[in-house]
């Protein structure tokens, strides 16, 4: 049997760092799902133990200005890449500012200094992830999923996927799909040799 | 993690092409570690030490002598704590069905190794940028192929 999993991860986050904040116990307000307010100040003691809990979680708490803002950044990005066609902005760089009340040149400079790429890229790169997550998960065809992106045509997608990542969708999902099929033969495998060494085990 | 160096591991037998790697990192912008091997078996013997820290990326040459490349990464797939480790292949031949293998079996990039310098270092920056988002912007690792 195998099933695909459908995640929250908002919420699931904000488990985890309740349960995380609960076991440094520290008094705390979330603000957001991405901001904490931490009522008194905290000893690095207990900030050392927060740090490692989430840690496991691949959650990093982030205390430099500028980290901050390129996070901001890369969220509203993530955040605009899954808006529907209807609320789509027209120009990402307007949106950028507008939400992150910051010119979008300084945006923009921040962001090339702190993460090596730029906001065009970043937002080519996270249309791209999207499109790789419909493909892998979905039964969408490649023309349905060019417009589930607003892509202009199905061309333009392709080249797109192609530039980034150098493959053709399809080709794409035919490695993914024997890479499933072989990691799946080889959970098999072990099965059968697990099942073999109880037999051995037991009699 | 934030804005410490980039940790790069490169087995490769052919002494020019380990050179050219070195040379080409030393003139790049970005802040990076470079070690190497020389060869399939020295690799695996680097990678299960303890004293050595995991690298953020490999580069792997495909032909090696002792132990190939392919085998590398297939033994390297079975160890648990290497599994997150982002694998670049790195070749003389790109063959589609060669290409195509090395995916399948868990490699993240195919390089194919250019004759000249500048296309390396360009090829190379492209390379380490794109994995650097996958590490630390939240992207799904099990999707992240690259054919270069």
């Amino acid at each position: 049997m195998k099933f695909y999993i459908k995640y929250d991860f908002n919420a699931a986050c904000k488990k985890i760092l309740e349960e995380q904040l609960d076991k440094a116990g520290v008094s705390y307000t979330l603000l957001g799902s991405r901001e904490v307010e931490i009522k008194q100040s905290i000893s690095t003691k207990k900030m050392n133990l927060l740090c490692v809990g989430l840690g496991n979680y691949g959650i990093e708490i982030i205390e430099s200005q500028k980290n901050i803002l390129v996070q901001k950044i890369k969220d509203t990005i993530v955040e605009m890449v899954y808006l529907d066609e209807t609320q789509s902005p027209l120009r990402a760089s307007d949106y950028l500012s507008e939400k992150l009340q910051y010119s979008y040149g300084y945006l923009s400079n921040l962001f090339s200094e702190v993460t090596f790429t730029s906001i065009e890229n970043f937002i080519i790169l996270q249309k791209i992830e999207r499109a790789k997550q419909l493909i892998t998960t979905t039964e969408f065809s490649v023309s349905e999923i060019a417009w589930e992106l607003n892509y202009s045509s199905v061309a333009h997608f392709c080249t797109q996927f192609k530039g980034v990542t150098g493959l053709t969708p399809t080709v794409f999902q035919r490695i993914i799909k024997k890479r499933r099929k072989l990691l799946n033969e080889e959970t098999d495998n072990e099965m059968i040799v697990d099942t073999k060494n109880n037999k051995i085990k037991d009699s | 993690m934030e804005n410490g160096p980039i940790h790069i591991l490169l087995a490769d037998d052919d002494e020019d092409d380990r050179l050219f790697f070195k040379d080409v990192f030393d003139e790049l912008k970005i802040n990076t570690v470079v070690n190497m091997v020389n060869d399939g078996e020295e690799l695996m013997e680097y990678l299960s030490r303890n004293d050595n820290t995991l690298p953020h990326i490999l580069f792997l040459d495909l032909n090696m002598p002792f132990k190939s490349g392919l085998e590398c990464l297939i033994e390297i797939k079975k160890m648990n704590h290497l599994k997150d480790l982002a694998i670049a292949i790195y070749s003389t031949s790109a063959s589609e069905k060669e290409i195509e293998e090395t995916f399948v079996n868990g490699a993240n990039i195919y390089i194919k190794k250019p004759s000249d310098f500048g296309t390396l270092k360009k090829i190379l920056s492209e390379v380490i940028t794109i994995n650097w988002q996958y590490q630390t912007s939240g992207l799904n690792r099990d999707n992240f192929l690259m054919s270069i």
